[in-house]
């Protein structure tokens, strides 16, 4: 389990971009303003793309960039820059605080209080070098292999998008003028494959599967995901339509994800202090059934939602966010907090300019004990959806209809591929209507659900 | 050969950045050190200010700038890419070399002396809005939150907020490119919930393009987009729930034209088409839509959005006619897909900035107005729904399913538009569906420039546009149960 153990204001690592930080914050205060916060990052990355087993593009560079917020009392300004030459930076700061004279006084506005700020101490497990450990023939090779492991797989796979390599670092300071300081690095690598797929007749179908790993060793061999991308293609040819239904539906994990997605979006306490969600004033009650339990937590060692602080310098922490069907805490940084007269959650997350959003950590549905498998078979006629296209989701009114595509379910299997239809229905009563909960649960980016079965949503189709 | 005089140009990077002509040959050199048949260098410098009003405060004000290079090299169907935020020789040539390393052959010299690109003047812009006092732009968001809190006592909750940027950018080439332009862009944004005790909608509206402030003082003021989003506001607090099925569809002019540029648009882009994984791949010179429908794109009309004097490759734009009475004629190109395919670079060659390798994208897509009276279209339509306003869209070019999100729309029974209804998604086939356009309205009407475009992870400002039209047959996807009688609530 990870510390949560403070260390506010005991730097670890004196870097040239701690003290930049720091620096901008006292020339903001030197300037007259009554708090400021300084954000700095940079970041490298490489990509490359093969198709067809010929390299198609390579891609190797690395950027910076600073932001600054200053509060002059209750009115707040932010400026950025990607140059880092003094005049640049000395016109940074003294635009924000020039801006900040015709911003609003907002009573809620402001930094952090002193007391609140800190960062996980320990090994959070985000950072390691072996990203870039490849030489780069190997790096494109990963690439090729995926590739090729999908039109090796079956003959009807005859075109690529393409296999893709990709790694990336990222180092980001915070400080601000209670005194705190924090900086975390986070590394990032993954392998793809895009093959496409075609019947006979011409009709093409594609699709994708990729790793994603913060450390090389971590990732997937490139075959394994070649081949899962050529079984999730060859599996859409020849998809027909579906006719117009309301019938049971399963939710594979990447589409389950995206129904999470929108809980989040409807406790993000910038959406319920404006009452522009369909879960404003729900805070404990019922939102979903029994089965639901949902967490956000921000400091699991290794997560690709995890850093030590939120973008205000708040420590991450874990959050049940609904707890048996119960809405048990919205999601929340300073402002939204004082809002809705409430704590922060350490959900800040911050750009270079603007004021801070609302981020999730390692957000996710607990899992259930049976496998997918369970779940279809006992469906006598119903729908697995594996895609969705568009977005189509009203957060004010839950109001809920997107595009999907999949296989039609018949006699508890997979009985044909379907696309060109649509599944809808409201997302106040989506919540309530999840039957059935897999146990399959598995991060691949910072949201993540297992497989899902919801009752009473609408098929359009012929 | 003489070099044509660069010196009666603003030479936005030669001021600011010391940047020569010598300096550019030696970038392109180094990116040409290890063989290659092409090298490009984009230099970008952006300047952004941006202001959101909410509960009637000022709450955020921001400001920024980010610059950069971006080094390419093409070697046949190989692309090596680097970029720098840093303008000194020396990060240049680093990026250059870094870049050169996709090719692997005796360098090469670029062509000597560079040509300067035929510049249009699309958005001739005195005082660029970026550099204009920041007081007026706050006028504008208080102006917007007042006018629609005005509208209604339902309205309670508005955001306002505008942005505008100045974008300077150079683009030099080994084969003698020499383009710069001055790429203004502004926009204002207005989103509105309306409340009642037991229900409560949202209405959104926005506008803008490559204009100066005084654009928004004008017609298109704060007033104008304030009163749109709160009327779509009211009208969906009493919107019926949507009917699922496939039936006939009816779009409005203007934004709805989001349906070319995801049904046909995207799959007419050169690049999926030279790697034949779009589903229109080898249908040049086929029936592609009904009779009525010519589809064109147009990087060069004055003052939108989605317009460009010179594409993000240096070549000029221009209007390209996609698909003629219902034939497929031709594709969006960038250099790398004309030279590869040995077709014309139509000039739509566009990256999100320097950090990005550029593709072949849209600039403003539209259909050309058609003989009938729109009135007419709706009256012929015995069962179905009118859609005017949308959300965004999205396709799948290698099978070529799209949708669009419908955000205001309404029933149409017995040729009468009769309840507004809830938003839904509509879905279809691109290759096919403008085979069903029965009927092309006299109105085409552009957007009011709010769209933009997603493509492998780059954005880039579009501008979309059609005619009132008629599609036969579309799925919609609502909630709500067909019956024979015709839609139960």
């Amino acid at each position: 389990m990870p510390s949560t153990q403070l260390e506010t204001g005991r730097p670890k690592l004196e870097t040239d971009l701690r003290s930049l930080a720091q620096d901008i914050v006292r020339r903001a205060m030197n300037g007259g303003a009554t708090a400021a916060e300084c954000v700095v990052r940079e970041g490298d990355e490489f990509s490359t793309l093969v198709r067809l087993g010929q390299v198609e593009t390579l891609k190797e560079s690395g950027s910076r960039s600073i932001g600054v917020r200053v509060f002059n009392g209750q009115r707040a300004a932010s400026t950025y820059s990607s140059d880092f030459s003094a005049p640049a930076l000395d016109r940074m700061v003294k635009s924000a605080l020039e801006l900040s004279k015709i911003t609003s006084e907002d009573p809620f506005g402001g930094i952090p209080e002193a007391a609140q700020l800190g960062s996980l101490t320990g090994d959070l497990d985000l950072y390691h070098e072996d990203v870039y450990s490849l030489p780069g023939p190997d790096r494109i090779d990963y690439a090729r292999r995926a590739e090729k492991a999908a039109l090796d797989f079956d003959p009807r796979i005859k075109n690529s998008e393409g296999g893709s390599f990709d790694a990336a670092t990222g180092h980001k300071v915070l400080a601000n003028s209670h005194g705190f300081v924090g900086e975390y690095r986070r590394s990032y690598c993954s392998v793809s494959a895009v093959p496409i797929a075609q019947t006979e007749d011409g009709a093409m179908q594609r699709d994708y599967w990729y790793s994603v790993a913060r450390m090389l060793s971590k990732l997937e061999s490139p075959e394994q995901v070649g081949k899962v991308a050529a079984e999730r293609t060859l599996r859409r040819l020849g998809a027909r339509k579906a006719k117009t239904a309301q019938v049971p539906i399963i939710f594979d994990p990447t589409v389950a994800t995206s129904i999470l997605e929108h809980i989040f979006e409807g406790v993000n306490g910038d959406s319920v202090y404006r009452g522009a969600s369909f879960l404003a004033g729900k805070l404990g009650q019922k939102i979903a059934g029994d089965n639901v339990t949902i967490i956000d937590d921000g400091t699991i060692p290794g997560g690709f939602g995890t850093s030590p602080f939120d973008g205000e310098g708040i420590p991450t922490r874990r959050t049940v966010v609904v707890e048996k069907g119960v809405l048990n805490s919205y999601l929340l940084n300073t402002y939204t907090a004082k809002k809705l007269g409430l704590k922060t959650t350490g959900n800040a997350s911050r750009g270079l300019a603007g004021t801070p959003g609302i981020g999730p950590g390692n957000y996710f549905l607990q899992p259930g004990t049976r496998t997918p498998k369970q779940l279809i078979s006992e469906i006598k006629e119903g729908l697995y959806v594996t895609e969705f296209l568009g977005h189509g989701a009203n957060l004010v009114t839950g109001d809920y209809s997107r595009g999907a595509s999949g296989l039609w379910i018949s006699g508890g299997e997979f009985a044909y591929p379907v696309e060109e239809i649509t599944v809808a229905g409201n997302l106040k009563e989506m919540f309530f209507n999840i039957s059935e909960i897999a146990s399959d649960l598995e991060f691949r980016g910072s949201v993540a659900s297992p497989t899902l079965r919801i009752d009473g949503l609408t098929v359009g189709g012929e | 050969m003489i070099k044509p005089s660069l010196a009666d140009k603003q030479r936005f990077f030669f001021d600011h950045y010391g940047v020569t002509e010598n300096d550019l040959e030696h970038y392109l050199g180094a990116a040409l050190s290890a063989g290659g048949d092409y090298a490009d260098l984009y230099f970008e410098y952006l300047s952004s200010t941006s202001l959101m009003v909410d509960e009637s405060m000022v709450k955020s004000a921001s400001q920024g700038i980010s610059a950069g290079c971006g080094v390419r090299v093409v070697s046949g169907e190989r692309t090596g890419y680097a970029y720098t935020d840093d303008l000194s020789a020396s990060r240049i040539l680093h990026a250059a070399r870094t870049a050169a390393l996709i090719a692997s052959a005796p360098a090469k010299t670029p062509v000597a002396g560079f040509q300067q690109s035929a510049a249009r003047s699309l958005y001739p812009v005195t005082l660029p809005s970026v550099d204009a006092e920041i007081t007026a732009k706050v006028e504008l968001v208080m102006r917007a939150d007042k006018a629609a809190r005005a509208y209604d006592p339902r309205i309670q909750e508005v955001r306002a907020s505008y942005a505008d940027e100045l974008r300077n950018i150079l683009v030099v080439a080994s084969d003698g490119t020499f383009a710069e332009d001055s790429q203004p862009l502004a926009r204002m944004n207005v989103s509105c919930i309306a409340k009642t005790e037991n229900n409560s909608a949202r209405g959104g509206s926005g506008g803008g393009g490559r204009v100066a402030l005084d654009f928004f003082f004008g017609d298109k003021n704060p007033e104008f987009f304030a009163k749109e989003a709160a009327r779509q506001a009211i009208l969906q607090l009493d919107a019926r729930e949507a009917p699922a099925g496939e039936m006939e569809v009816v779009l409005g002019p203007g934004w709805p034209g989001v349906l070319l540029h995801e049904a046909v648009g995207h799959g007419l882009e050169a690049d999926f088409n030279r790697k034949k994984t779009s589903a229109f791949a080898g249908l040049i010179g086929k029936r592609v839509a009904s009779e009525g429908c010519t589809v064109i794109d147009n990087g060069t009309m004055p003052w939108r959005r989605g317009s460009l004097n010179v594409d993000d490759e240096g070549e000029p734009t221009q209007e390209t006619v996609l698909i003629e009475k219902g034939i497929l004629k031709g594709y969006l190109s960038d250099k790398l897909s004309a030279r590869l395919m040995g077709i014309a670079d139509t000039g739509n060659g566009r990256r999100e900035s320097y950090e990005h390798i550029p593709m072949p994208r849209m600039t403003n897509t539209y259909m050309l107005a058609g003989q009938d009276n729109p009135e007419d279209i709706i009256r012929s339509v015995k069962r179905g729904i009118y859609a005017v306003n949308f959300g965004g869209g999205q396709v799948d070019i290698t099978n070529g399913k799209f949708v669009f999100g419908a955000s205001e729309a309404y029933m149409i029974e017995d040729g009468q538009i009769t309840a507004p209804i809830k938003g839904a998604t509509l879905i279809g086939n691109g290759p096919d569906v403008l085979t069903r356009v029965s009927m092309v309205g006299n109105d085409l009407k552009l957007d009011e420039g709010v769209g933009t475009c997603g493509k492998d992870g780059q954005a880039v400002p579009v501008g979309v546009g059609i005619p009132t039209i008629k599609i036969d047959r579309l799925t919609v996807g609502g909630t709500a149960k067909k019956d024979p009688g015709g839609f139960m609530q």
